[in-house]
């Protein structure tokens, strides 16, 4: 069984992930039949919580409610952060007294999430804070990994690029290690985290020697208008240097995967043709990440309401 | 005037290397004797048994956001927490609306301070007009007004020049110039200790090297000019061995660390409690050890407060927007009581710590506990144990990252002037 909210790959055992990933496998069925829907949270309400402008991962969260039946509520702020700050207790009381069964959060700035559940009844998933984590992106990875090499534990997983500011980068550390993986990094040194070690992987500043024998090469995307000048001097320098083709993809090994969790800057960290043909498996993310995110809804939004009423009962 | 004996407890007078069972009697606003099994002669009795009666703590840097934002704190309600932290003088930094840069405002302070306050409130000036660290305040006036040093705090010079200069003219005064040393454009939109925590958090890191570079820029400034440099809130490991050096090497630097730097790391903040955000920032656990070493070597003069309220309302808000800071005034001996059950301080040398060298620093008569002079008192108990809720302590905001915690040590009883201001089941009596 899980915690009560998912805000973290950090606070999760490894058998947990595992049942998330099973659950997925199974959900993926649903997403294959021609009715793609079935009643499990019917009668159950889902909250969108989008301070920070997201189309994907909103979008996978509403369908995967959506084909579990839940009643799903987008609740977007245009929330820059410059502008004035809101009290987080205020957003989360509100919230409560609407009785959501369970609240999605994506926030510019990590530990918001945190902060909500704290005050909030409802389950809260973490759907990206600011460099923090982002629990669910991290879980597809691992289930198309899973579902590619049919297995985690032993592979050497390689993330390039941008891991300061990343979140994507975070989770998948955190999830690889667990299990069982060997994660290794690249990046510029700027954008290497200070103490990054003391997580349990190595960091490299030469990305020949970071995908030497590598499994599976994670590339992040890389934030151009924010990072270019100073964190590295341009992009012509950075897609000379750390961008992935397929010449450079030689050093990791012959049956390597490539992933990126998206959208894909093309010619900067990714090669046009490397995003859009094997070993990249880009949209086979996608696609797990609404079976991923059905399975999390159903393990959290499903559990029996407080009051001991039955999930199922008809209303 | 009242006459009070305290009587039976342990009299910790720093300055005269004083440490013994002894009772005080007060009379006249001064302490009139010193001694064993002395005659109450009719004076009020207050038992000390089990405690320690130590000269009055002296804070060297508190906020106390008067004039301008009475919503976080006020004279009063600073003044009044400072007593329950057996404090009997505070020193209260330029950052108020308006800022204490003006005689005018000087004169305000310490006017409110002599109606609402009951300990002694001391008023450091801004260093520059407006803290905008480009035009260098009238220091004279300001002294002539009742300020004891200057100060941007926070608002870092980071202009050499112009700090040259504010140092330089310091000398016409004689007064220390307070520096809050983190250099921003290291620091940038860092908010919590740059490393392993950092990165777990995904928060931008401020680096410890951000103070380091500052604490060097400083003393070699300080060199040059002869000025007297206090160094605020050290933090970090490298800043704690530049001022040590500097001190060897005979230069007028001074300098203190607050109780949350002794004994916080940065892991504190690991559960995004934007309590625990605080500038300079929690730092590690190697960090947090320097600073002890410092300050039992010498190199750290004094335990300063670095009370800084905030409402709820201004913490409640995502980390990178809340701001920086903590209240300490009434958590602060409890928690540095923590260096006397380690055994790294004696509590004569705790209390020279807080009372007999942060006097010292800025010039004040007091932090001494000596028959003749004035009787600013604390008689604290040093094994007291008792549950922290800010929101029943005496100051107006509740901003604290020890809220809710349990703790040992309490000061029971605070005399200014030889009058109680303060007993631990009584509250504050004055003013």
């Amino acid at each position: 069984m899980i915690g009560r909210d998912l805000l973290g790959i950090e606070d999760l055992e490894r058998g947990e992930i595992e049942l998330i990933l099973e659950t997925a496998e199974r959900m993926k069925e649903v997403g294959r039949r021609e009715v793609k829907k079935v009643p499990t949270l019917r009668g159950r309400t889902i909250v969108n919580l989008f301070f920070e402008p997201s189309t994907r991962t909103r979008t996978s969260f509403e369908i995967a409610g959506k084909r579990l039946s839940a009643d799903v509520v987008n609740f977007s702020t245009s929330g820059s952060s410059l502008k004035k700050a809101e009290s987080i207790l205020d957003t989360a009381k509100t919230l409560d007294a609407m009785d959501p069964d369970a609240v999605v959060v994506r926030h510019q700035v990590a530990g918001v999430p945190k902060q909500i559940a704290d005050a909030l009844d409802a389950p809260v998933i973490n759907a990206g804070d600011g460099a923090h984590e982002h629990p669910t992106q991290a879980l597809l990875d691992l289930l198309t990994v899973w579902e590619e090499k049919e297995r985690v534990d032993g592979l050497t997983v390689t993330i390039v690029g941008d891991i300061l500011h990343s979140r994507v980068a975070r989770s998948n550390i955190y999830g690889f290690l667990k299990m069982g993986a060997e994660v290794r990094l690249a990046a510029p040194p700027p954008m290497i985290p200070p103490g990054v070690e003391a997580l349990g992987v190595k960091s490299y500043t030469s990305l020949r020697e970071a995908i030497d024998g590598a499994d599976v090469v994670m590339v992040l995307r890389i934030q151009k208008e924010r990072l270019e000048g100073a964190f590295f001097p341009s992009i012509r320098e950075y897609a000379a240097t750390f961008g992935l083709d397929r010449a450079k993809l030689r050093y990791a090994k012959d049956d390597a995967i490539v992933m990126h969790p998206g959208p894909v800057n093309r010619g900067v960290e990714l090669a046009h043709d490397l995003a859009d043909h094997r070993p990249s498996v880009i949209l086979d993310q996608v696609r797990n990440g609404v079976a991923l995110r059905m399975a999390v809804l159903y393990l959290l939004a499903g559990r029996a309401p407080k009051d001991g009423e039955p999930a199922e009962e008809e209303r | 005037m009242s006459r009070i004996l305290i009587r039976g407890g342990r009299v910790l007078d720093p300055a005269a290397e004083r440490d013994e069972l002894a009772d005080v009697r007060i009379e006249g606003g001064h302490v009139a004797a010193v001694g064993a099994q002395l005659d109450a002669q009719g004076a009020e009795v207050l038992d000390a048994s089990g405690c320690w009666v130590t000269p009055g703590f002296v804070d060297l840097h508190t906020h106390l956001r008067e004039p301008g934002q009475e919503y976080k704190e006020d004279i009063a309600s600073g003044g009044r927490a400072a007593a329950a932290g057996g404090f009997t003088s505070v020193v209260c930094m330029a950052n108020t609306q308006p800022v204490n840069d003006d005689p005018s405002v000087t004169d305000y302070i310490l006017d409110r301070a002599r109606q609402d306050s009951p300990v002694h409130v001391h008023p450091v000036a801004a260093a520059t007009r407006r803290l905008e660290g480009g035009v260098m305040t009238e220091m004279s006036a300001l002294v002539e007004a009742g300020a004891v040093a200057f100060s941007d705090d926070g608002h870092t010079i980071m202009d050499s020049g112009v700090m040259r200069r504010v140092f330089e003219y310091s000398r016409l005064v004689a007064r220390p110039v307070i520096v809050h040393a983190e250099d921003r454009t290291l620091v940038r939109d860092g908010v919590v200790n740059e490393g392993p925590v950092s990165t777990r958090l995904g928060l931008p890191g401020n680096p410890a090297v951000a103070e380091a570079v500052h604490v060097a820029r400083d003393l070699m400034l300080a060199e040059v000019t002869g000025a007297h440099l206090h160094v605020a809130h050290v933090s970090t490991a490298e800043a704690v061995d530049l001022i040590r050096r500097a001190r060897n090497r005979g230069l007028h630097v001074t300098a203190e660390v607050t109780p949350h730097h002794l004994t916080l790391t940065d892991e504190a903040t690991l559960g995004y409690d934007p309590n625990t955000k605080v500038a300079p920032p929690l730092r590690s656990a190697e960090d947090v050890r320097a600073c002890r070493e410092g300050l039992v070597d010498g190199t750290l003069d004094a335990i300063a407060t670095d009370h800084a309220p905030h409402a709820v309302h201004e913490k409640e808000v995502e980390f990178t927007a809340a701001p920086p800071g903590l209240i300490g005034l009434e958590t602060a001996f409890a928690v540095v009581m923590d260096l006397v059950r380690s055994g790294e301080l004696t509590p004569l040398q705790l209390v020279a710590r807080l009372a007999t060298n942060p006097a010292s620093v800025i010039g004040l008569g007091a932090g001494r506990l000596e028959e003749g002079g004035v009787a600013d008192l604390a008689v604290v108990d040093p094994e007291r144990s008792w549950t922290y809720d800010p929101a029943k302590g005496f100051s107006k905001s509740r901003n604290s990252p020890w809220a809710g915690r349990r703790l040992a040590g309490r000061p029971v009883g605070t005399l200014v002037g030889g009058r109680l201001v303060y007993h631990v089941d009584r509250g504050v009596l004055v003013p």
